[in-house]
């Protein structure tokens, strides 16, 4: 297990260099020029124009660029943006905020979805089970811009449970956003769970532990649900990746500052250093999040092994 | 055996989450986004995020420019009724014999937030810097026309790449006299020019900005009615607090004025709703039609200095003709246009200049009325090709796609020419097509002023010297007959003169119609019951320092 996780980590390192660089010339081959549309219907004096151009390697071919950014990023440095704030700086600020969101978001979806989706499992066809299938479709219907602004306005302006916008109410403040954007992975959790535990619930192991005389409660967590959980978990580990690339739409409805809006913005803006920096470190997230659920398939299957 | 491996997987994962969990623990939980007006003698602003330092040279967008007006007086302020210069800020007197050599005369008294005076030298460093290239200020070539500019600017290769250090560090034009006094020299007359010094870029600067100009961005000192105790938080903003050795007449009333940054406006008038934020100085679209009656005197509605327009493509040769471009011009109903899409906050322009400047005249333009037989007239006679269509150019993602159509529509309608729309391009594409002559039909022009002087709505915009690449005059007019008059009424020995003369330089505009004037924006805003007194300037920032905490 040690070694492949080992493995799997050090593999990480040509996948980042690759996707940094893709990133890098996605970047470069952007239309337009980002320095003249820092003046906007002013333009800077070309002196000032030449300057910038030159802080920023933007007169160099894209190889070029690429070899002083990775030389800057060995030693340490991120590289600015284009008002001299270190990406670095930008990193830790954006960070905090989006996991939080992240996480309250995880949280929803598996404890209102994990629960929901073994209800509707156990009881195939109730009233229950019908009403979770309807809610759920309902959900994922609606796009998640309607929902983050008719929340905010209902649960926010009308009724004041929640902060309207803001961080300033600590984790209170994610809660709302959270549930929002955890809506549709929510209803997809509840769906799969639900899925997953009924057909295992017709397997023989199930009728062999029933017959042994276990109770009800045992067979359905201890072998069912543990056996049914692997769809679930892997796309719930694919989910926390994407959580964390950032909602443009909640962070920017809720106003909260995250990896979302800053990535947007930047990628409007043309920053380069500030569009390799974050989403790298993405990239990399989403393939350690897919190593941690790989390792969880062991845990939940013992039949899994990596050795 | 088997257990160890899974035991160790679980602890594994259970340890992911921990650092997860610890990760998002501590931080910024004290951060003020959103907050409200909670003490008795504070309120907040909406902003949007500043895309610049907050260093008065370095800003020249709205969002950051309305934080350092409220941390910075300049030379002269501007009235917020009748958006002259008043000598209300640290000068005490600007004057010239020949409107070429400026003598600029300090009040005492005046101190920045740090305690250190504010000097002759506190300007002239503050310009120097500015203008030196290699500081890469957005804002240097505001300085262009003091004498010895030139000699600041990096040379630069035919490629744009700087070959070496400028000639000099310090303009020749400015010279210190004393400690409240020094002189400007400028390289060309300019009579108005004591009313461009209320600008932005004309802000002293203290001694410990040149120390470290990266960190003063973050937490600026400036010597205005507010200082700033703390630092902006990006995405987040910045509180600022009355300072009380203000040199000005006029303090801040408020005891602080926290800046509220928010990446969608919506969300910002939701708050203003719920009653989190106490100013928003702009509507989302939506909210136009139902914010007069929703906030009844607590809804605001100014006239803002700035202009839209159909510029023309005077390069090509379908629009060379000024009676082509009178013609298009006369062809659109500016007033229909505002209330179908602005609900009447566009006024239609009558002049090339905004109407809070003086030398506006209501009745200027005459081919600025909706005149379709007189269009049609001017057309035949152009010999226009009405059987192909018509490009019209603005750039995506401002909101400009409603309004171009519906000027598509009239010219369709009244001249019976069809329109393309070409609105895919981002700024950072679309000005460098501006600037290289790449339009091939009218585009969408706008002007914020940069101060309230008629001039800034000519000379910038059509004169020769400030064709591209340097300057703004993207429809490549030139015609020394205008600049001439430009050039009378910079040096005109009074503003009654300077204003005859920039009007006959803009009856020449009016006459070969580089571009079409369209409107002229209104500004609306709201407030809560926290704040009364609350005033959007014609630049449309806030005068923090006169909003008054009734709540």
């Amino acid at each position: 297990m040690g070694r492949y996780v080992a493995r799997r980590l050090l593999l990480t390192i040509p996948v980042l260099i690759g996707a940094s660089f893709l990133i890098f010339a996605l970047v470069y081959a952007l239309p337009g020029d980002p320095i003249r549309a820092l003046g906007g219907d002013r333009p800077l004096s070309p002196a000032v124009v030449a300057q910038l151009r030159d802080e920023f390697n933007l007169n160099d071919p894209l190889v070029i660029q690429y070899v002083k950014y990775v030389g800057d990023l060995l030693q340490g440095d991120l590289g600015t943006d284009f008002r001299g704030r270190p990406v670095s700086e930008t990193i830790a600020r954006v960070l905090p905020v989006t996991i939080r969101l992240a996480l309250v978001a995880i949280a929803f979806e598996v404890l209102i979805g994990l629960v929901a989706g073994v209800l509707a499992g156990i009881r195939r066809n109730s009233f229950f089970d019908n009403l979770v299938l309807v809610s759920s479709t309902l959900v994922v219907s609606i796009p998640i811009l309607v929902l983050a602004f008719v929340s905010q306005f209902l649960f926010g302006l009308k009724l004041g449970w929640f902060p309207i916008a803001g961080t300033q109410e600590g984790l209170y403040s994610y809660l709302l956003p959270g549930l929002v954007l955890a809506s549709g992975s929510l209803a997809y959790v509840a769906r799969l769970t639900r899925t997953s535990l009924a057909e295992n619930l017709r397997a023989d192991y199930v009728r062999t532990a029933r017959a042994k005389g276990l109770p009800g409660h045992t067979v359905v967590i201890r072998h069912t649900l543990r056996n049914s959980l692997i769809p679930v978990i892997t796309f719930i580990g694919a989910d926390i990746g994407t959580l964390m690339g950032g909602a443009i739409v909640t962070e920017s409805v809720f106003n909260l500052p995250g990896i979302g809006r800053e990535v947007y913005n930047a990628v409007r803006a043309q920053e380069g250093a500030v569009v390799v920096g974050i989403v790298t470190l993405l990239v990399f997230f989403y393939i350690f999040f897919n190593l941690v659920v790989d390792v969880l398939y062991a845990v939940l299957d013992p039949r899994i092994r990596y050795d | 055996m088997r257990l160890s491996k899974r035991s160790a997987a679980l602890i594994a994962t259970g340890l992911t989450g921990a650092m997860l969990l610890s990760a998002c623990g501590g931080g910024d939980d004290e951060g003020g986004t959103g907050g409200s007006s909670a003490g008795s003698d504070t309120f907040s602003i909406y902003i949007g995020e500043p895309e610049n330092p907050l260093i008065p040279g370095r800003t020249s967008e709205t969002e950051g420019g309305q934080v350092v007006d409220s941390l910075w007086t300049g030379l002269v302020e501007y009235d917020n009724q009748t958006n002259e210069a008043a000598f209300t800020g640290v000068a005490e007197s600007i004057e010239s014999d020949d409107a070429t050599t400026w003598t600029v005369k300090l009040k005492d008294g005046w101190t920045f937030h740090d305690g250190s005076p504010v000097n002759a030298q506190s300007f002239v460093d503050a310009w120097n810097w500015v203008a030196y290239s290699p500081n890469a200020a957005d804002n240097s070539y505001f300085f262009s026309t003091i004498a010895g500019y030139d000699d600041l600017q990096a040379p630069t290769d035919d490629a744009g790449n700087v070959t070496g250090e400028p000639a000099a560090t310090q303009m020749s034009g400015l010279q210190v006299v004393d400690d409240l006094t020094f002189t400007v020299q400028l390289s060309s007359p300019y009579a108005q020019w004591p009313t461009t010094t209320g600008y932005t870029a004309f802000y002293p600067l203290p001694p410990s900005f040149f120390e470290d100009p990266e960190g003063f961005g973050e937490q600026p000192v400036g010597n205005g009615p507010f200082q700033a105790e703390e630092a902006f938080v990006p995405g987040q903003g910045i509180t600022l607090t009355r300072y009380d050795q203000y040199g000005g007449e006029q303090p801040a009333n408020a005891g602080s004025v926290e800046y509220v940054v928010y990446a969608e406006l919506e969300t910002a008038y939701t708050d203003l709703q719920g009653g989190n934020v106490d100013i928003i100085d702009t509507l989302p679209p939506d909210a136009i039609a139902s914010a007069e009656a929703e906030f009844g005197d607590r809804y605001i509605e100014t006239e803002q200095g700035d202009i839209t327009s159909l510029g023309f493509p005077t390069y090509d040769q379908r629009f060379a003709d000024p009676n082509v471009r009178r013609a298009f011009s006369m062809a659109i109903d500016r007033q229909a246009i505002s209330d179908a899409i602005f609900n009447g906050t566009r006024r239609p322009a009558t002049s090339f200049l905004s109407p809070v400047v003086n030398g506006h005249r209501d009745d200027a333009c005459d081919v600025c009325e909706l005149n379709v037989e007189e269009a049609n007239r001017l057309l035949d006679a152009a010999g226009f090709d009405r059987s192909q269509p018509v490009d019209l150019w603005f750039n995506a993602g401002g909101g400009h796609e409603a309004w171009m159509e519906a000027v598509g529509n009239q010219l369709r309608e009244n001249l019976g020419v069809e329109y393309s729309l070409q609105g895919n391009l981002d700024f950072s594409e679309y000005l460098p097509k501006q600037d290289a002559k790449g339009m091939t039909g009218p585009f969408r022009s706008g002007w914020i002023m940069d101060y309230p002087v008629a001039e800034n709505f000519l000379g910038p915009l059509y004169s020769t010297t400030a064709l591209p690449p340097g300057g703004s005059n993207v429809t490549f007019y030139s015609n020394p007959e205008f600049d001439a008059l430009l050039a009378q009424g910079n040096s005109a020995a009074s503003d009654e003169e300077a204003i005859a003369a920039y009007n006959a330089a803009e009856d020449i505009l009016i006459r070969d119609m580089p571009a079409a004037p369209l409107f002229n924006r209104l500004n609306q805003g709201a407030h809560s019951e926290n704040v009364d007194n609350v005033v959007i300037n014609a630049f449309g920032r806030i005068d923090a320092a006169a909003v008054e905490v009734v709540g």
